[in-house]
């Protein structure tokens, strides 16, 4: 369990990697706004479809941890598309048994709703999850939210915290599985029984874990403030994020993206919602 | 520079105990400490060790008496926030627990968390987190998170991350407590090169016998006060006393004491295995001289 990884970063260079965390934040909302809202005829969703997979060997993910990354969500893609299959009434009446009528408007949304979901979870998982550190995603939110310093909302305060949280989660795994290693030695049994009996089988696993979690933060926050630790105040950085050129050119190729969805959708060209 | 670098001045401490009664854990304590020093702290558990750490790096406050940390009395309750850091920087301090003290998730970003909260300037920064991996060894790891490195690993980088505030002085507390044999002499080397190599004021809290024979003088602790102070040899020829106190000396120390007691003449003291097997290759070449 020591190799637990924080997060799902996959590490390699490529052209979404050396982005601006910051702009990647920006940019995956945007595709987000895209994917949510501007799909409404074929051409669009088709569009969407090849942006998704554009992205993924932009980033230079291996296919197969992508598709890994989605079937956790293919129940609710396949609900999502039998829902419209069944539920849509339209014109293209295409299959019909008793009360089940099956129309060709209900396969076109089923689909789109398919390309929608894809595109919503490549996009999102390109920009952020395999590409950006959790640590750099971190520090992108804190810039980005770094207005709201001027309203007194403790941005830096929040962002240390997440650091501090990731940081900690191979520290703590390493300590439940030493504690339960030790309650199993004493014959602790966390595998047969009820639900409830496990459950309860838990709890003496559970409140050492919240001693030591406590003792860690107390720890942690003496060693911090022998290192001068004393909030946002008067930090610097030792990287200062600068955006170039590339990070412009992305931004302009996804508002561009975005513009052309609209434009398609106002041309109008095949089956459309 | 005449004033001594650290100095202490009759403190006492007491911690809260069971029923709010005080525990004293130091009892007017004064000692003095120069610049450029190798200090060891010994003492069982109880004799306000950490405690007398914590005093000097301002993580606690005297109940009374005085400490100065270059004539600057550290003692102030009026200092302000900006005085307490300046000081603070100065002393650094690491921990038992190397898991404790690590803060970020990559580990030149941890090291870059000191100088980056005392607003030293980013590319300064990057100079002095470079400069500390590499003094301790661990430059090709700049990069890897912490939780996948060895104890002693996590502990090298926790020294780079205080080296790279430039203090004066560093507190080891117990640093090696928690560290396999390998691990300890790889952090105990790392401590000898910034005392020798780099000046650093180093005050070592250990129980480690042979540990704390490395030092250029050895202060041992027994319930609050100060029981004895002198280079390691001075300090480990008392063997009785140290071991009335809950304390042993190193091996080699022992075995020179115990030969003597059988009647063998070794001259001097001894406190690292080299100079035990001199010692004693010198009493058997006198012995087969004779014979």
């Amino acid at each position: 369990m020591k190799n637990i990884a924080l997060g799902q970063y996959y590490p390699a260079k490529s052209p979404i990697h050396r982005l601006d965390p910051r702009i990647k934040v920006i940019l995956a909302i945007l595709y987000i706004i895209c994917a949510t809202f501007l799909g409404k005829n074929i051409v669009s969703f088709g569009l969407l479809l090849v942006s998704a997979l554009a992205l993924i060997v932009m980033g230079r993910i291996p296919l197969r941890t992508v598709l890994r990354g989605i079937v956790p969500v293919l129940f609710v893609m396949a609900f999502a598309a039998l829902f419209q299959v069944f539920g849509r009434s339209g014109e293209m009446l295409i299959f019909e048994w008793r009360f089940i009528h099956i129309y060709g408007e209900g396969l076109f949304a089923a689909l789109f709703m398919i390309i929608r979901i894809f595109a919503l979870i490549v996009g999102t998982s390109m920009f952020l999850t395999y590409t950006t550190t959790p640590i750099e995603l971190t520090d992108a939110i804190e810039d980005l939210l770094s207005p709201l310093k001027k309203l007194k909302v403790p941005v830096h305060d929040f962002a240390m915290m997440m650091t501090l949280a990731l940081r900690f989660i191979p520290t703590l795994v390493e300590e439940t599985e030493k504690i339960m290693t030790a309650q199993k030695a004493r014959g602790a049994d966390f595998s047969s029984g009820s639900l409830v009996k496990r459950a309860k089988a838990l709890i003496p696993v559970l409140i050492p874990l919240i001693v030591s979690a406590i003792r860690h933060a107390v720890e942690l926050a003496v060693a911090m403030e022998c290192r001068c630790y004393h909030g946002d105040g008067k930090r610097t950085r030792m990287t200062v994020r600068r955006c170039r050129v590339w990070d412009f050119v992305a931004l302009v190729i996804m508002i561009a993206f975005g513009a052309a969805l609209v434009y398609f959708n106002i041309l109008g060209i095949g089956y459309s919602l | 520079m005449d004033l001594p670098f650290i100095k202490v001045e009759n403190v006492s401490y007491s911690y809260r105990g069971e029923g709010d009664a005080a525990i004293r854990v130091i009892k007017e304590l004064s000692l003095e400490i120069d610049e450029g020093e190798f200090v060891a702290v010994l003492g069982h558990n109880g004799s306000g060790k950490s405690t007398l750490a914590k005093l000097l790096n301002m993580i606690l406050t005297p109940a009374s008496g005085k400490i100065f940390i270059e004539g600057k009395d550290i003692t102030d309750e009026n200092m302000s926030e900006e005085e307490i850091f300046a000081l603070r920087k100065n002393v650094g301090m690491v921990f038992q627990n190397p898991d404790n003290q690590l803060v970020a998730t990559i580990v030149e970003d941890d090291v870059a968390f000191g100088p980056e909260n005392l607003g030293v300037p980013s590319q300064e920064i990057r100079r002095r987190v470079d400069e500390a991996l590499s003094k301790v060894g661990m430059t090709e790891y700049a990069h890897h998170e912490p939780h996948r490195l060895s104890g002693g690993q996590k502990q090298r980088v926790a020294i780079a991350g205080i080296m790279a505030m430039l203090p004066k002085c560093i507190i080891f507390d117990e640093s090696t407590a928690m560290l396999d044999p390998i691990g300890r002499r790889e952090v105990m080397s790392a401590i000898k090169k910034l005392n020798s190599e780099m000046g650093i004021t180093v005050i070592m809290i250990t129980h480690y016998m042979d540990e704390a024979a490395m030092a250029n003088r050895v202060v041992v602790l027994d319930d609050g006060r100060i029981a004895l102070d002198g280079t390691p040899s001075e300090v480990f020829e008392k063997e009785e006393l140290l071991r009335s106190m809950g304390l042993d000396v190193p091996q080699c120390t022992a075995l020179v004491h115990r030969l003597r007691r059988a009647g063998i003449a070794l001259e001097g003291e001894c406190t690292d295995p080299e100079k035990c097997a001199d010692l004693i290759a010198t009493a058997l070449g006198k012995e087969l001289g004779n014979g």
